[in-house]
């Protein structure tokens, strides 16, 4: 993260925080004072002082998701200044620094909103909808077993660093809060792409992706419009190129399913 | 699900409808301007392309239905996804407002400029094809046109000289000729084209033929064949509204002749 000033004295900022008691209860905006900040500190190292003081003051601190802290897991998900993740690119809120900010700065904070992505308290939101499109086709059924032996099954080296790119996705949801129609098809299309993109992945192409898309419009999210701003705000950087190979995975497996032959014999197998 | 159940209910399905029809579409305003710039040539060319299409008959008919058809299912599709884009928003939206990062502007107006054209294929609809606006200046209501010479299609004479054709040609002039009408022409054909700017981005996307390593260039063509549909469709109303383009010679309006005669 480039810093938005190299210097080393301390800064106050005004937080505009989203507190929520519970799901289906009513949010508002809270100002909190935070000062005297190092501007080496992480945002959320910032929350947990802020959060020092709120519970020394026998307040309820702000709730606020966050795990590993390293950008990896997904798991922290605010949208600051109405960008998820905050400023920057290609990094998770864990990854953002006060240095990125300025002294006196008003630092509006939210959640991941979405309506498939319920508030559970304050800034923490439900996103097991993103479970629920992993387990319609988000895997390979077969066991693909240990480690195979190098060259038993050609990958080229670019579809492996393809299928890399977008394994990146840590699946904290920042494309669908990022995105106007609140469309999960980044995510999607990353998953979908990741299986595809291997020779492993082949036999459950189709099914796959027409099991996740059907998902995932269960699951109540948008439509993609085509703003690419979720792979703007993406902590992953994963484009939205992979958008366009779902939607001509989904469509030919959609052809295909009317032309493909089925064979007449049912039961013996899962059927 | 079946393939018709993926087309109409699932999200990409109707983005893939939205995509064929914009095709058409598109493909329709291209030809439908080369046919029109036609009026740049002597009166026979627009009068007796005009004549042409008519003499079709039939095969006229099925392109309308086409059109109709795609304009409909192009409209619908836009709807019912922006309707459940709206849905998966609503209540839970930002409370700040929207930052946007990298949406085109042609994008964020997509849907404004439709309401537009759509506004406009309906009034050009009432006063070239139905003659509902302005109808003292539409062409059943002009004196026919004589042609001088015969009118060529890939060599066939389809329309002979001498026969008498609607006057195309002198409708489009005199409607041109009212700077209001010529204003909306041309501000609605910009729109259009700034609608064009992102659905012809967004059908490479919605087939899955685009990717970094060409998006620039797409964008680019996409920017030029934008700029040249609009310069094209500019170059009638402003034509007529500069007055570089005037009647043909011989043009006698109707209603003085109808004074002149009662």
């Amino acid at each position: 993260m480039v810093a938005s000033s190299t210097s080393k004295s301390s800064l106050s900022v005004t937080l505009r925080v989203w507190r929520q008691a519970g799901p289906n209860q009513p949010g508002k905006f809270v100002d909190y004072a935070a000062k005297d900040l190092n501007p080496d500190m992480s945002f959320l190292e910032m929350l947990d002082v802020v959060n020092d003081d709120i519970t020394t003051k026998g307040e309820e601190p702000i709730a606020f998701a966050h795990d590993c802290r390293e950008g990896i897991c997904g798991t922290c998900s605010c949208t600051i200044n109405g960008k998820p993740h905050g400023p920057g690119r290609g990094i998770a809120t864990c990854q953002l620094y006060m240095r990125s900010f300025h002294d006196g700065d008003l630092i509006v904070v939210e959640p991941f909103r979405a309506r498939s992505f319920p508030v559970i308290k304050d800034l923490i939101t439900d996103r097991s909808a993103f479970d629920k499109i992993m387990q319609a086709g988000g895997f390979i059924t077969v066991r693909t077993g240990a480690a195979p032996d190098a060259n038993s099954i050609p990958v080229p080296k670019h579809d492996a660093d393809l299928a890399m790119d977008a394994a990146a996705c840590i699946g904290c949801g920042a494309c669908v809060a990022a995105c106007r129609n609140a469309s999960a098809m980044l995510f999607v299309s990353a998953k979908v792409s990741q299986l595809g993109l291997f020779p492993q992945g082949q036999p459950e192409r189709d099914k796959r992706v027409l099991a996740m898309v059907s998902t995932m419009d269960a699951m109540g999210f948008g439509n993609c419009t085509n703003q690419y701003e979720c792979s703007a705000a993406c902590p992953k950087t994963i484009s939205h190129d992979f958008i366009a190979r779902m939607n001509r995975d989904y469509l030919k497996a959609s052809f295909r399913s009317v032309f493909k032959p089925v064979s007449n014999s049912t039961g013996g197998g899962a059927a | 699900m079946s393939l018709a159940g993926n087309l109409f209910h699932s999200s990409i399905g109707r983005k893939f409808l939205m995509a064929l029809t914009g095709l058409i579409l598109v493909g329709f305003v291209v030809g439908h301007l080369v046919g029109n710039l036609q009026i740049f040539q002597d009166p026979d060319h627009i009068n007796g392309y005009a004549a042409f299409l008519h003499q079709m008959g039939p095969l006229l008919w099925v392109a309308r239905i086409v059109l109709l058809i795609s304009v409909g299912i192009h409209i619908w599709a836009a709807t019912a996804l922006a309707l459940e884009n709206k849905q998966a928003r609503t209540g839970n939206g930002p409370a700040t407002a929207k930052h946007w990062i990298q949406a085109t502007l042609s994008s964020r107006f997509v849907r404004w400029t439709g309401y537009v054209v759509l506004a406009f294929v309906i009034y050009h609809l009432a006063q070239f094809t139905l003659g509902v606006a302005g109808s003292a200046q539409f062409k059943e209501n002009l004196p026919r046109y004589v042609m001088a010479a015969d009118y060529r299609v890939a060599g066939f004479p389809v329309i002979k000289a001498g026969a008498e054709v609607l006057d195309v040609h002198s409708m489009v002039i005199l409607g041109f000729q009212n700077p209001i009408v010529s204003v909306f022409y041309i501000i609605a054909v910009g729109l259009l084209s700034f609608h064009l700017l992102h659905g012809i981005d967004s059908f490479f996307q919605t087939m899955g033929w685009r990717s970094a390593k060409w998006s620039g260039a797409l964008r680019k063509l996409t920017l030029v064949f934008c700029l040249a549909y609009f310069l094209g469709n500019l170059a009638i109303p402003g034509s007529v509204l500069t007055g570089m383009k005037g009647l043909r010679e011989g043009f006698r309006a109707p209603s003085t002749s109808r004074t002149a005669r009662r």
